[in-house]
């Protein structure tokens, strides 16, 4: 299959179907739209289920379902949509159900806007159902990394049974760029067989899928056999890109579509001899902090560029322990970064 | 080369579909190209536009404030974009629906009835395609041939019926254009 | 049906409901094909009981989780079981898009008119004038609306092919109500599409009421709000 041009969202569906996904419910929310309509479309030719269901709510309900008969199971929406889903996501976390979760985020709080944002990081990273679980998080930066990314997304869910989330932007969502997706058919994974789904107790004994554990300590068990998960994925699965992190004296972060706007600005100011590198954060959850670590050795300082009001920014400090100065510099309510602002930011902490 | 393009007009004259072919031939021509639509409540009425970068090198941001390249095919494109564009950039205005003249000096100003050339070919709907021909005339983005190769691409199969009538357009526009 | 002692209270009917499905599904022998789903409320551990594959849903999900199930494996034989809180509460958007889909599903839906678990709040089913927790007055329909007659409701939709309301307050009525909820499963096994038993059912401990005059509340004022009847059976 040759390049094709294609937009984030319909990169995510066409991914999903690669990956084996077979099952999709969703509700309509701008500015992901293209994913449940790709989906209506493509689904039925692969012999997999799309519902397009009564609310946010539903969907993820849904996807509980179809997780748990053992079907690769996927989900997309916009923030205000997430928010909705947010119970759901806890149950899945709570029943070690894989699943698959998109948002492409809009301008918020509240109704806010359509406009490309950020603005959901917290919600997350820090997982925003109720109770001790986390999901991870994947940011993917261009049309093609959206594909890939989509693909690792599933195999993580399964691997580790726990919800994914793809965190992208309404730039990603929409914007159209080549896509080539032969490569991707050859690393479809398979984590052998399911041995914990619902499909009917024929020669076996019966299972319960469930999150009520009323006993007195099971609950606490489960909490901690998760936070063992969670500390494994912390060990094996941090994933970011690193520009220049051996000699930079300042280091952006950024994820998403600030990382594109970032890149241009290092390599132009690198033209110039300014010692400038990026770090893009590619797993939001696991935080990259290994290298967070390593390069708060090198650098003088980090400056995190968002399209929010300065969430993650909270996670760099995090990460090196406050032991560099670490700035911000955002745009919010749909607005995006240019080049010259972040380049104004960086003239100030620059010497 | 980087080029940063905006096409715009209302809702039904194919701006998306313009941005896609010229995108597509670009993206067989090896450059790097996004795509990007205004989106959402935006389109719905007014002018709906879309946003095109062709570039040798990996592009930033796909949003485009001040285009090199501009194309209007309505009177209110016209008004809200003549001046973004770049010095010594290139508007294509479509003089058939836009009784207005673009007032800008410093810029290059290609005024091309597409509508009525359309019209003459005997499908208004291919005025767009007009207008890229004409593009092609005057910035050599990608080539005639890509531009029509892309037509398969973009087109569903079940309108490659159309694409007789959508190449005669683009020819008769690359011939206004490099006049 | 497991050896297990109940948790439920003494007069509770879901015991009934439960023993009644169990031995339905030993009689069509589908319980090899079976996916229960337990709803939040007192009968959240159903699964305590049910000696086959069950799952638990979020408050009011239970026809969205069916639908996931039933359709990536509509080989399957998928229930849901949902109390009155559960359904039609929090639950009303869930239950009624599923229905109007017309889900090959089938749901058993126990209407005892009180908030068990919680400790006996306000149904949606509770009846006018009938003291809970927060109606200390008495429910009052300028105040707290109207009891919400599901089955009428249901039946009005397109997707539903079968909705009967039984109960359970006498032998004659159990016998009733297994029939109903038999048929209920028999339609998804011959893929008629979405099938509806309500059962009401006597909650002794919050109608602050023995066990028979529980039973009797039931067959004498409750039917009077819910009447027992097919309300549609297009199979």
């Amino acid at each position: 299959m040759k390049k094709v041009l294609m937009c984030g969202n319909e990169a995510i569906a066409e991914a999903a179907i690669i990956a084996g996904c077979r099952f999709y419910a969703g509700y309509p929310i701008t500015p992901q739209n293209e994913l449940p309509s790709y989906m209506s479309k493509r689904m039925p030719e692969v012999g997999g289920v799309f519902i397009q269901s009564e609310s946010e709510i539903s969907a993820i309900n849904m996807v509980f379902g179809a997780s748990l008969t053992g079907v690769r199971a996927m989900t997309s929406s916009s923030s205000p949509g997430i928010s909705l889903k947010q119970e759901g996501i806890s149950y899945l976390a709570a029943c070690e159900l894989p699943a698959v979760i998109v948002n492409i985020m809009r301008g918020g709080p509240g109704l806010g806007n359509i406009g490309p944002s950020q603005s959901d990081y917290f919600q997350a990273v820090k997982s925003g159902g109720h109770g001790d679980y986390h999901q991870i998080v994947i940011a993917p930066a261009s049309v093609q990394e959206i594909a890939d990314l989509t693909m690792l997304s599933f195999d993580l869910a399964d691997k580790y049974r726990m919800p994914v989330m793809i965190l992208g932007d309404g730039i990603l969502g929409q914007m159209m760029a080549p896509v080539e997706f032969k490569s991707l058919k050859s690393k479809v994974k398979s984590f052998g067989k399911k041995d914990w789904i619902l499909d009917g107790c024929k020669g076996r004994k019966p299972r319960i899928i469930r999150s009520l554990l009323l006993a007195e300590g099971e609950l606490e068990r489960l909490n901690l056999k998760l936070q063992k998960k969670y500390n494994e994925i912390k060990d094996k699965e941090e994933r970011c890109e690193i520009l220049y992190g051996d000699d930079s004296k300042v280091m952006l972060v950024a994820y998403g579509t600030p990382s594109r706007i970032t890149r241009s600005v290092v390599e132009k100011l690198r033209k110039t001899g300014k010692k400038i590198g990026m770090l893009r954060p590619i797993s939001l959850w696991p935080f990259p902090e290994k290298e967070f670590k390593k390069l708060a050795k090198k650098v003088k300082a980090f400056l995190v560029i968002e399209m929010n009001c300065g969430q993650m920014v909270e996670d760099v400090k995090l990460a090196i322990d406050c032991s560099k100065p670490v700035y911000f510099y955002g745009r919010s309510g749909g607005q995006v970064p240019s080049e010259s602002e972040i380049i104004k930011e960086i003239e100030k902490i620059y010497e | 080369m980087k080029e940063e393009i905006i096409f715009a007009g209302f809702g039904g004259q194919g701006i998306m579909l313009m941005g896609k072919a010229i995108s597509y031939a670009a993206m067989s021509d090896g450059k790097h190209v996004t795509w990007m639509p205004s989106y959402g409540a935006e389109v719905r009425g007014g002018t709906a536009h879309s946003m095109v970068i062709i570039s040798d090198e990996i592009i930033a941001t796909p949003i485009v404030k001040e285009p090199g390249i501009c194309i209007v095919m309505n009177r209110p494109s016209l008004q809200k974009f003549e001046t973004r564009v770049k010095e010594n950039g290139l508007l294509i205005v479509n003089k058939s629906l836009i009784n207005i003249d673009a007032e800008r000096k410093d810029i290059d100003i290609l005024n091309i009835p597409a509508t009525s050339m359309a019209s003459e070919l005997g499908n208004l709907k291919v005025a767009n395609m007009v207008i890229l021909g004409a593009l092609l005339a005057r910035k050599k983005i990608a080539s005639l041939i890509t531009l029509i190769d892309a037509l398969k691409d973009i087109f569903p199969a079940s309108y490659h019926n159309m694409i007789p009538i959508n190449e005669k357009a683009i020819r008769k526009g690359y011939e206004y254009g490099s006049r | 049906m497991k050896d297990a002692v109940t948790h439920y209270c003494a007069g509770c009917g879901h015991g009934i409901v439960h023993r009644i499905i169990c031995e339905i599904v030993d009689e069509l022998d589908i319980r090899e094909r079976l996916i229960g789903i337990a709803p939040v409320g007192c009968a959240v551990i159903a699964y305590d009981y049910w000696n086959f594959d069950v799952t638990e849903a979020a408050h009011g999900r239970v026809p969205s989780v069916a639908t996931g199930i039933k359709r990536t494996r509509p080989d399957k034989i998928v229930f849901g079981y949902q109390g009155d809180g559960d359904l039609a509460a929090i639950g009303t958007a869930e239950i009624i898009h599923a229905a109007n889909r017309g889900e090959n599903i089938t749901i058993i839906f126990v209407n005892n008119a009180v908030y068990g678990m919680t400790g006996g709040q306000m149904a949606p089913t509770t009846m006018l004038k009938q003291k809970t927790a927060t109606t200390p007055l008495g429910r009052d329909q300028k105040i707290h609306g109207f009891p919400l007659r599901v089955c009428e409701l249901l039946s009005n939709l397109s997707g539903v092919m079968y909705a009967e309301r039984v109960a359970i307050n006498n032998p004659q009525n159990v016998l009733k109500a297994k029939r109903a909820i038999k048929k209920a499963f028999e339609n998804q096994i011959k893929n008629v599409g979405f099938s509806i038993v309500e059962v009401l059912s006597p909650c002794p401990t919050y109608l602050g009421l023995s066990p028979q005059e529980a039973v009797k509340w039931v067959g004498e004022e409750m039917t009077k709000e819910y009447p027992l009847k097919i309300f549609k059976d297009i199979t």
